[in-house]
């Protein structure tokens, strides 16, 4: 199957700028200029890239504190996270969200939470109320397989197809919940059937084939938008460092080398390289560079939060 | 810290936890572990690690990311006569636990009349630093304080950690432990025969004439620090550690607050509804009519926790800002002395990533 130029050109930039902007993160974190937890998305970038390609800027985006690559899929600011990330006064809380609950409401990404499953039923009162005001935009929110071990996955399912919601549910399975394997959290990895059992429609998109996960959220998204109710999108990933922090993990023990190795060289990042010419992979390569070094020279230059600051914003 | 003998084994807050736990399975068959990530590579800060190993995946094992189903599931266990200890990597995890901690394991002696009981054990630790944030970093003693049917324990030393976790599991109630991620690494004597600290027992940590500090959980360490910077403006101050919170030992506080006069409580929360306004309130009781007193109330900054750290810095109270405040009590004006900072070393050494 062959892609237009312009898509891999797309692609290939999101994707090449969410990992070059955490391989930057991993590389400065020893400096302690970071003082947040992280949770970086690098080997999973083709879901948010590939999902968010299908996305508007008036659509919703919900997620969780492994928020980077959604965040930057979704069109987000980079100076602004960065800033973030460092906890400066020009960062999109003000030093108040940290990594954990990137949120812009500019570019459709309301916070995302740090305590698991807690976005999936904001998920539902946000459509209802798109719907209600008879909106075009939809609803997507991301989430692990660890969210799906929870109850509220299940209320909210059940309750996004009783109310026909235009959500787009996207689990990101890496099949790990820090270190604990998925089949240790289910008797079966049924995932797709859990939301057809709701009869929402399901599916599964084995490897990380990002051309893929495009396609099949194009449908779900077109889907959803015609009014058609939930759909729910399982994609196979993997996360390559620590579940927190800049760290690779091997040395932890509880995974296999052979496992992460197939994930690297299934890198959707050095696949779409592969399919662009030199000329436009040097131009994308180079237009990334740039905007991550300024967004690290604004991040760097912006002041710390005044303390009288830290009282803002509690109440409207 | 005067919590053991001299010249004992030192252990640290960690390891005093995880050896309460490891005698007290060896004990009693019916002690079981369980809660995300307790038998990981990691086991919880050391806390619960190998202890699957040792004693088999029936007693320490995963769970699915499930929590009030997994907290019913502890009050059954509980009901059917094991000794469940489920375990929270934070504190905040809690809020999904509330309906069956408060409505259920709280109520089944009372609601069976005493023909029921449950004696489970939530270990719940607060996280701070390093950007832990508006959702990692919360303490919520008082809610579970304020519900008759739950107990609760806050040990601030090793000593106490290993008293308070054995207590808790040899008692025939839910007890929540709330453990501090910023207390792990302090060490301090530890005997290794298994003891158990007494539900409603306060400990005196320091003496003092002319104020009394009651200092909950990590705000002890703070206090300690305070101590000096107050003796530099001839204050003597009386450092109390509650330890047992639900139970509350309020004859040992108001006894030391008899002899000062003033009462400072340093939470490890926010002031408003909490641990603070209840001792101050039960101290007032206790002493009415025998004992005027003056009083304060100490404890996060009313507001979320910022992720930033020079706002953190503002929003934890420290040994600088509870030695002015407790100097304010005792009518020191402001601008007569400036107390100095005191880096709390857990703190400014502590590195992530989480
Ligand atoms: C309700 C709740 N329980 C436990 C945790 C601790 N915790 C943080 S991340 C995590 C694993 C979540 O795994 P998953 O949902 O698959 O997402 P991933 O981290 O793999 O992206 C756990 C257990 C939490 N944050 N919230």
């Amino acid at each position: 199957m062959t892609h237009d130029p312009a898509t891999i050109e797309r692609l290939y930039c999101q994707l090449r700028r969410i990992r070059r902007v955490e391989e930057e993160i991993v590389r400065i974190y020893p400096t302690d200029k970071i003082k947040s937890p992280v949770h970086l998305s690098i080997g999973q970038e083709a879901v948010a890239v590939g999902v968010c390609d299908n996305l508007g800027p008036d659509d919703i985006l919900y997620g969780t504190y492994r928020g980077h690559a959604i965040y930057l899929a979704k069109g987000g600011n980079l100076d602004r996270m960065m800033a973030e990330l460092y906890g400066k006064q020009d960062g999109l809380a003000a030093g108040k969200a940290g990594s954990m609950h990137l949120g812009d409401v500019a570019a459709g990404m309301i916070g995302t939470s740090a305590i698991v499953g807690t976005t999936l039923p904001l998920s539902l009162g946000h459509a209802f109320a798109l719907r209600r005001r008879g909106s075009a935009a939809i609803v997507c929110v991301f989430f692990g397989e660890g969210a799906m071990d929870e109850g509220v996955f299940h209320e909210t399912a059940n309750f996004a197809a009783l109310k026909k919601l235009p959500i787009l549910f996207v689990c990101e399975n890496n099949r790990y919940a820090i270190y604990s394997h998925v089949k240790d959290r289910m008797p079966e990895v049924n995932l797709c059937e859990r939301a057809e059992a709701y009869r929402i429609p399901a599916r599964r998109i084995a490897g990380g084939d990002i051309f893929a996960i495009r396609a099949a959220a194009a449908e779900a998204v077109a889907a959803v938008r015609a009014g058609g109710g939930p759909r729910f999108l399982e994609c196979e990933t993997q996360r390559w460092r620590d579940h927190v922090g800049p760290g690779e993990d091997l040395h932890i023990g509880y995974r296999t080398a052979a496992d992460l190795a197939s994930w690297r060289a299934g890198d959707q990042n050095a696949r779409l390289a592969g399919l662009l010419g030199a000329a436009a992979r040097e131009r994308i390569d180079a237009e990334v560079e740039a905007e991550i070094a300024r967004a690290m020279d604004f991040a760097e230059k912006s002041p710390f939060p005044a303390a009288h600051t830290m009282y803002d914003h509690v109440y409207r | 810290m005067s919590t053991g003998r001299r010249g004992g084994r030192e252990l640290s807050y960690a390891q005093a936890i995880g050896e309460a736990i490891r005698q007290e399975m060896e004990r009693d068959a019916g002690v079981f572990v369980y809660g995300l990530g307790v038998d990981d590579p990691k086991g919880m800060y050391g806390t619960t690690l190998d202890l699957h190993r040792v004693f088999g995946a029936d007693r320490c094992f995963d769970t699915p990311l499930a929590e009030d189903a997994m907290t019913g599931f502890g009050v059954g266990a509980a009901i059917a006569g094991m000794r469940p200890i489920h375990v929270h990597q934070r504190m905040d995890f809690l809020m999904l636990c509330m309906n069956q901690l408060v409505n259920m394991a709280a109520k089944q002696s009372y609601m069976s009349n005493g023909a029921v009981h449950v004696p489970l054990v939530v270990r719940a630790i607060i996280g701070r630093s390093w950007g832990q944030g508006a959702q990692h970093s919360q303490a919520f003693h008082s809610y579970f304080m304020h519900v008759p049917g739950l107990k609760v324990l806050a040990p601030s030393t090793p000593h106490d950690a290993k008293g308070c976790m054995i207590a808790a599991i040899r008692d025939d109630n839910p007890v929540i432990v709330m453990e501090h991620r910023m207390l792990y690494g302090n060490r301090g004597i530890v005997p290794e025969a298994p003891y158990a600290a007494r539900f409603g027992q306060a400990r005196v940590l320091a003496e003092g004439d002319d104020v009394t500090i009651v200092a909950i959980s990590h705000m002890v360490v703070e206090a300690l620090r305070a101590r000096p910077l107050l003796a530099e403006i001839g204050l003597s101050a009386e450092i109390v550690d509650p330890v047992s919170l639900a139970p509350l030992d309020v004859g040992t506080i108001a006894e030391s607050v008899a002899k000062t006069g003033r009462l400072a409580v340093v939470d490890t929360s926010w002031a408003a509804c909490g641990a603070g306004a209840e001792i101050v309130a039960a101290v007032h009781e206790r002493l009415q009519g025998r004992r005027a007193f003056s009083a304060l109330r100490l404890g996060y900054e009313p507001t979320p926790c910022p992720t930033t750290r020079p706002l953190e810095d503002v929003y934890y109270p420290s040994a600088k800002s509870i030695a002015a405040k407790v100097a304010a009590l005792a009518g020191r004006a402001p601008g007569d002395w400036q107390a100095r900072d005191i880096v709390a070393r857990e703190i400014a050494e502590f590195r992530g990533p989480f």
